[in-house]
């Protein structure tokens, strides 16, 4: 077990994990296990005067924590690059910074908040802005290509820096940090209501994802047990929400190589998911319907024969469009052997979702953490060792099949009764959350201090995914960056938060 | 198969497979935005959507315009990759303080006559972002604003509606002036 070789000091109120706070010479051992691959990085953010890091390793999640002497703590980044990005925004929005760091550039701040650390000692920022120093690369005849913050498509903004040697790509760096919000400062001091609809909004093609690692969070720290019923109802809005979206993509990967045809079909499918999600919970995207303490609403009546009619039609189209996709050998030369990612970078990476499984690493939060109610269920976990854009194509159709048989697994043992329980937390507890968003694990952890937020913090699995794609384009050519992109499809928003 | 499928397309339109009161009052409503926008302009009408801060739900909702059921464009409703094609910025999100000057700049970019329509309840007033230290607040802030379309995020119908109501505002202002 991992919380055996941790020796520090347990925070009891921690649920349904353990949080050690641990020596600098512990820190620096964990850092060094990250390093030689023995642990996964699963979050790393920072607090009032201390800096959390979440560790995964066979299932078992263990938070440890460090308290940072004058604001200093050693880095994680300079050991296990992971986690550079993560300590760059630490130091963005607390002000705390890791000793060793070579990268020192802000990440989610572009000196425009008009405040340093607005999380930490909040301090009046000087009005002059330092130019952003993006990586060299040299050689002879490369030349720059600066795209965005605005995309030609109907996306999230972010600037992607191409340096390119003819049409291959030699290095692709990413800018990020375009639509932070700051919704970690809004939800400090607020109601667990007004944090769930935050929560609900960090990423909205996952909201019941974030809505769900959330309310597990809230759920943990005030140790109550949510109605059967909603556990179960929980997981037909998140396979509902995995559908939408995995229909989405695919067709959307297939339109970026110019195969519209794929797109039109997987867009009715699409739009007939997010109708039936209309219909069962009142809302397209079901946003706002997993709240702490169980539902907002049951399902509705006719929810049920609804889905049904749903998946039966799902069936009967759409191994027709998967045959497309396999026998169209033009599609087929654009997706093949594109933006490769190796599978150990996926492993060092901790990528979770289809970027991982789809380079071999078998991660799935449904599977390997067995939340209820996917400890009743079952569930496939397809794998693929390709890495490239063909592999995470062929990981969404496969996971729709799964999504679909969930469905029916759901319907088959839904309990009767309520779906929704009081929660009434009282004093200072904490508690973590995961929940397996259709891009990977969402990683929630929360501090509560009575009924009110005292901190909170939302993991995007994006976050161990956006570098990968820097190297998956590596050698590929200019025009094929789009097909890459989508295919890993990672969020801007829910990375920026 | 591919033939087959392209039959199955052209012989069961979807509008047509599934007429519900609501397809129904969709088509209905992309007709007359397509009518109204081809008064005013003689052609159709080019949109450039812009996120300036949402948490993309409203941008999966704008891509549902584009979808076989509300296919705005067959009514000349076009979505362009550049604001220098655009008559129309479509604007989501509370405008974060990171992106307030590429807001600022798209529209610039954008050739009168031009029209923005801010999308969803952020794009108003920052709606629950409202108050942060990284957020401008409502799109109008930073740019002026021709029509709101409410929800979190509002209906591909809604939208529809929406861009009606601003083509029939366009129209009488275009009378009186």
């Amino acid at each position: 077990m991992l919380i055996d070789r941790i020796p520090g000091h347990r925070v009891e109120q921690h649920k349904p994990t353990p949080r050690v706070i641990v020596s600098a010479e512990t820190w620096r051992m964990l850092t060094a296990e990250l390093a030689a691959g023995r642990t996964t990085l699963f979050g790393l953010w920072g607090d009032a005067g201390q800096v959390h890091m979440a560790l995964l390793e066979q299932g078992e999640i263990v938070v440890v924590t460090i308290e940072c002497r004058d604001g200093k703590f050693p880095s994680v980044g300079q050991v296990h690059p992971p986690a550079i990005r993560l300590e760059r925004a630490i130091k963005d929005l607390y002000g705390l910074e890791s000793l060793d760091l070579r990268d020192r550039r802000p990440w989610l701040d572009h000196d425009r908040f008009g405040v340093k650390h607005p999380l930490g000692a909040h301090v009046e920022a000087s009005p002059v802005s330092t130019p952003y120093q993006f990586l060299p690369s040299e050689g002879e005849s490369l030349h720059q290509i600066a795209v965005g913050p605005v995309h030609a498509g109907i996306i999230e903004p972010g600037h992607f820096r191409f340096t390119v040697n003819g049409e291959t790509v030699v290095r692709l760096e990413q800018r990020l940090g375009y639509v932070h919000k700051g919704i970690e400062s809004l939800m400090a001091g607020t109601s667990i209501e007004k944090a769930a609809r935050l929560a609900g909004r960090t990423s909205g093609d996952s909201t019941v994802a974030y809505a769900l690692a959330f309310a597990n969070a809230v759920e943990a720290a005030a140790e109550v047990q949510v109605p059967a019923r909603a556990v179960f109802l929980r997981a037909l809005m998140a396979e509902l929400e995995r559908l939408a979206n995995h229909f989405g993509d695919i067709g959307a990967i297939c339109n970026d190589a110019s195969f519209v045809l794929m797109h039109a079909q997987t867009g009715i499918l699409r739009e007939r998911c997010l109708r039936a999600a209309d219909v069962c919970f009142g809302h397209r995207l079901m946003m706002d319907r997993i709240v702490p303490g169980g539902l907002a609403r049951d399902i509705a009546p006719e929810g049920q024969t609804h889905l049904r009619a749903l998946i039966a039609e799902i069936r009967k189209v759409f191994p027709q469009l998967v045959e497309l996709y396999d026998n169209t050998a033009s599609l087929q030369d654009r997706t093949v052997s594109t933006g490769f990612v190796q599978p150990s970078l996926v492993r060092q990476y901790g990528a979770g979702g289809y970027v991982g499984r789809a380079s071999g690493r078998a991660f799935d939060a449904r599977h390997n953490l067995k939340y209820p109610p996917y400890d009743q269920l079952s569930l496939d976990i397809p794998v693929l060792d390709a890495g490239d854009v063909d592999a995470r194509v062929w990981i969404r159709i496969r996971e729709v099949d799964q999504s679909l048989s969930l469905i029916e697994q759901i319907f088959d043992r839904l309990p009767r009764g309520p779906v929704c329980i009081g929660l009434n937390p009282a004093g200072s507890r904490e508690g973590l959350g995961v929940a397996e968003a259709f891009r990977g694990d969402v990683l929630v952890w929360v501090s509560l201090e009575g009924d009110r937020i005292e901190r909170c913090h939302l993991r995007d699995p994006s976050w161990f995914q956006w570098p990968l794609l820097e190297a998956a384009i590596e050698n590929n050519i200019v025009a094929d960056f789009p097909l890459c992109n989508k295919s890993f499809n990672c969020s801007y928003s829910g990375h920026d938060l | 198969m591919r033939k087959l499928l392209f039959e199955s397309l052209f012989r069961r339109p979807f509008t047509e497979k599934a007429p519900s009161p609501n397809d129904a009052a969709v088509t209905e409503l992309a007709t007359a935005v397509g009518h109204a926008a081809r008064r005013r302009l003689g052609r159709s009408l080019s949109i450039r959507e812009v996120d300036a801060g949402s948490c993309n739900g409203c941008e999966l909702e704008i891509h549902a315009l584009n979808n076989a059921y509300y296919d705005v464009e067959r009514f000349g409703l076009r979505f362009v990759a550049s604001p220098r094609h655009a008559d129309v910025l479509m604007v989501t999100g509370p405008v974060t303080k990171n992106m307030r000057e590429a807001l600022q700049r798209t529209y610039d970019a954008t050739p009168n006559p031009k029209w923005v329509v801010a999308i969803g309840d952020c794009a108003r007033d920052g709606g629950c972002f409202a108050g942060s230290y990284a957020v401008v607040g409502g799109v109008s802030e930073v740019i002026p604003v021709d029509l709101h379309i409410a929800g979190c995020p509002p209906t591909p119908t809604a939208m529809l509606q929406g861009l009606l109501a601003l083509l029939e505002r366009v129209d009488a202002g275009a009378a009186t002036s």
